[in-house]
């Protein structure tokens, strides 16, 4: 017997769910995306796969997709760009250090290991280019980064190979009961529906009565110019908000998390120059080499917030056979391979073995 | 910084606004990245030019030197490179960044000349006619040797005219133009063509006398490393420089990166939806010339009129009966210069897109085969083509391959151009260094 999904966004997060729910067998699955897959955050995001820094409920999932990420090409045949070049989190100052100390206590006490907290030493070691304040720093030596368009079409591929159907440009007005979904292009009803509708997928719950309080976020980012390999990890600072990452190409990217505005309604979002211009300050303190470098492209991605920065993952409160799976705050792309894996077993099975409990949207009922 | 205007671009349209704003009273800030004014058509104009073209450049000579007593503040070598909503605008000159709250913002941003990709058109000693209009009236250069020309369009006639006058030798011109242009460029003497059209035949009929004219779409270039020769129907003859030309479309790099501004499709290129005063559908931004649409110098330089006119009533010098009396005649005079344009478009529908092999960005190294597969693998659109390819996403943003792309998907597709969204731009539109970005934290 067979029994059948809708998706609603065609974000990483949506092509995940529909790749593990279609390879399970007696599915026929449907991602509906309004524009194109990867449109909005997942095509664009900073491409960190990073366990190092996570919030204590997040970090056993994320465990699971950096396993997942390892052997990506067994899931998706390609490996997405992903290298394990380490991530970095920086100590600028003594405060810093002290800082990051606590979190390495905090870790060890909860039995993870993987985040290794360095000196200046080493630190000068794997970042020869850094710039002479840093204290130290904590490491994960087998988180790195990968590419987010490359993961995304990786992706596509496997969802379409594993025989789901993708149909873009299809805007989904609503879910009404019964789990009929309404679209721009006529009503469509399913045995199971996903909401992974990113920023939008507050909206979609709010229609039906469901609240889940989230702001929507545009995090900025640029890139500059090819230069000569001087970085192999991805770098952060513990105090001051950066993402910093030499592609294999040479180029620069940087972010941190830094604001522009948004408008949900028409999907756009505007950098701020004079806001983005505090990366720039940041990134050009901590690697002087970068100062000179020409900036050539900037961008924003919107996403939703939740007020506890951890996502939104399971079924939905009002309407069963609903899943929600957003809010992943700005830190959902290493996530992605293992959430969508737990969200294939809830839509199927009605229950996981992922560790996902702390994201039941129940924690928002009043 | 703070002035009640702020115009990009100092070619007819930006130096006739800046003008107009100065004349009502407003305080004007006028940007351009060339280190003098003229824009494309009056660059290095002078007051003592002769021949072709000639009395364009004592127009512009004569309106450059009336803008440098006008009080506008001029700024040459200054690059924009972003516009927010305010408007406010960034840009960076002598390595400093710099932030402009304007009351509006007049863009004048000319129009980029379309690439013409054949088989070879990547190779050292292909360049674009205008590129070479621009060694020519910059630094009076001309190329040397077998000079060959090639595709179709008033400006590729002008600057061999312009070339031929300057003592320039042309060994051969190949006009890929359609079968029936010859004939047609006969009807705009039943139009009441203002007088660059029939200017326009008489540098044809000049060249045709003094340089072979092939007709044909089948040319390639060749060489090892460097242009060698143009096999022309088969046909291989030497060359050292081939000046290819389709014709101009409007510089769209900043409206397009403007979140929201709403761009439409017509006569093969896009361009930003403006009224007739030239505004944008954001607010504070308004259009002037060719990059609103191509309509040539004399049009250009009435708009530029005309948004200043519309901006000075907004900005409160004068109420709405005023502007149209002000505006009255320069908007008749307008419309007779762009009656002979939507014929010129028609003449001169964009070329097809190439054979699979062939280059469409030289950044990313993306053929037309590659864009064609990547339709065929289910891509809609230019900004859809990245993911697929990484087309469009070299350091010139698209500046060159926007065009060739969106017209092979549009092509591949089987669909009216109107059905591909253009390829989006992102601030900074030109590149700024880190450090410049810095300093503005
Ligand atoms: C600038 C930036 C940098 C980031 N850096 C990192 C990083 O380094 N590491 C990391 O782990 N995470 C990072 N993230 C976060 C990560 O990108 C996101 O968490 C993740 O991509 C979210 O995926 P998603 O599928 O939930 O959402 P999205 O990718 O936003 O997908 C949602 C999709 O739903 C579609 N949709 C919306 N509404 C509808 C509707 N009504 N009908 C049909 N379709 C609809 C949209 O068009 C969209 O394609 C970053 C995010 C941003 C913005």
């Amino acid at each position: 017997m067979t029994h059948t999904a809708i998706i609603i966004g065609g974000g990483l997060h949506g092509l995940s769910t529909a790749l593990h729910l279609a390879r399970l067998s007696g599915w026929r699955v449907t991602v509906l995306e309004r524009r194109h897959v990867g449109r909005h955050s997942s095509g664009i995001n900073a491409g960190g796969v990073r366990r190092l820094g996570r919030d204590m409920a997040e970090v056993g999932l994320s465990m699971v997709a950096a396993e997942i990420w390892a052997s990506l090409p067994a899931l998706v045949g390609d490996d997405g760009g992903f290298r394990p070049s380490g991530q970095m989190k920086l100590a600028e100052s003594d405060a810093d250090m002290a800082a990051l100390e606590r979190r390495h206590d905090a870790m060890r006490a909860a039995g993870w290991t993987h985040e290794e907290l360095i000196d200046a030493t080493e630190a000068r070691r794997l970042l020869p280019a850094m710039a002479p304040h840093i204290r130290g720093a904590m490491v994960v030596r087998d988180d790195g980064a990968a590419n987010p368009m490359r993961t995304v079409m990786a992706f596509r591929r496997a969802v379409l190979a594993a025989g789901a159907e993708i149909i873009e440009g299809v805007s989904v007005h609503g879910i009404a009961p019964g789990l009929l979904v309404e679209t721009d292009h006529g009503p469509m009803r399913a045995d199971r529906v996903a909401n992974c509708a990113g920023a939008w997928a507050t909206g979609l719950a709010a229609g039906l009565g469901e609240h889940i309080p989230t702001t929507a976020k545009a995090s900025m980012m640029m890139v500059t110019e090819r230069l000569p390999p001087f970085c192999q990890p991805t770098v952060g600072s513990q105090s001051r908000a950066l993402s910093f990452k030499q592609t294999e190409e040479g180029t620069v990217v940087i972010g941190g998390g830094h604001q522009g505005s948004n408008d949900l309604a028409t999907e756009t979002a505007n950098v701020d120059f004079a806001n983005l211009a505090h990366a720039a300050r940041i990134a050009a303190d901590i690697f002087p080499v970068v100062r000179n470098a020409r900036i050539v492209r900037s961008w924003t991605g919107i996403e939703a917030r939740t007020p506890d920065q951890i996502p939104v993952l399971g079924e939905s409160r009002v309407l069963p056979g609903l899943f929600h799976s957003f809010g992943y705050s700005g830190h959902g792309f290493q996530l992605s391979p293992a959430a969508g894996a737990a969200m294939a077993e809830l839509m199927a099975r009605g229950a996981t073995n992922l560790p996902i409990g702390a994201f039941s949207p129940a924690r928002f009922a009043a | 910084m703070r002035v009640d205007v702020l115009v990009l671009g100092a070619g007819p349209a930006g130096m006739s606004a800046a003008l107009e704003a100065r004349a009502q009273g407003l305080s004007v800030l006028l940007l351009d990245e060339n280190a003098a004014p003229g824009g494309q058509v009056y660059r290095g104009a002078r007051a003592d030019a002769r021949g072709p073209g000639a009395d364009q450049a004592r127009a512009g000579a004569k309106l450059a030197a009336a803008l440098a007593g006008s009080g506008a503040e001029r700024r040459f070598g200054a690059t924009l490179w972003a516009i927010e909503p305010g408007p406010v605008a960034f840009f960076s000159e002598e390595g400093g960044a710099r932030r402009v709250a304007a009351g509006q913002i007049i863009l004048a941003p000319g129009t980029t000349e379309r690439a013409l990709p054949l088989p070879g058109w990547t190779l050292p000693g292909v360049m674009g006619v205008g590129a070479a209009q621009i060694l020519m009236k910059s630094a009076g250069l001309l190329p040397s040797g077998a000079v060959w020309l090639a595709g179709q369009g008033p400006l590729l006639w002008l600057y061999a005219a312009q070339a031929l006058a300057k003592g320039g030798r042309i060994a051969g011109i190949v006009d890929m133009s359609g079968p029936r242009t010859a004939a047609l460029w006969h009807l705009p003497a039943a139009l009441a063509a203002p007088g660059y059209l029939a200017r326009g035949m008489a540098w044809m009929g000049a060249v045709r006398r003094q340089v072979p004219v092939h007709r044909s779409r089948d040319l390639r270039a060749e060489g090892d490393g460097q242009l060698e020769r143009v096999v022309i129907d088969g046909t291989p003859h030497p060359a050292d420089t081939l000046l290819l030309h389709d014709g101009v479309v409007p510089n769209t790099q900043v409206t397009r990166a403007i979140q929201g501004c709403a761009h439409r499709f017509r006569a093969g290129a896009w361009e930003p939806v403006v009224d007739e005063w030239g505004h944008t559908s954001t607010a504070g931004i308004l259009v002037a010339g060719d990059g609103g649409g191509v309509f040539g110098a004399a049009a250009a330089a009435l708009s530029g009129r005309i948004a200043a006119l519309a901006v000075a009533h907004a900005l409160g010098c004068f109420g709405v009966e005023q502007r149209d009396a002000l505006a009255g005649p320069l908007l008749l005079r307008r419309g007779r210069q762009r009656a002979p344009r939507r014929f010129l478009d028609a003449l001169f529908p964009p070329l097809p897109p190439p054979a699979d092999p062939v280059m469409l960005c030289r950044c990313e190294e993306v053929s037309a085969g590659r864009v064609r597969e990547a339709v065929a693998l289910g891509c809609l659109g230019t900004n859809q083509l990245k993911a697929f390819t990484r087309a469009g996403m070299g350091a010139c943003q698209g500046r060159v391959c926007g065009p060739l792309l969106h017209s092979a998907v549009a092509a591949a597709r089987g669909v009216d151009g109107a059905m591909v969204e253009p390829l989006r731009t992102r601030f900074p539109t030109k590149p700024l260094t880190l450090g410049e970005l810095a300093a503005l934290a």
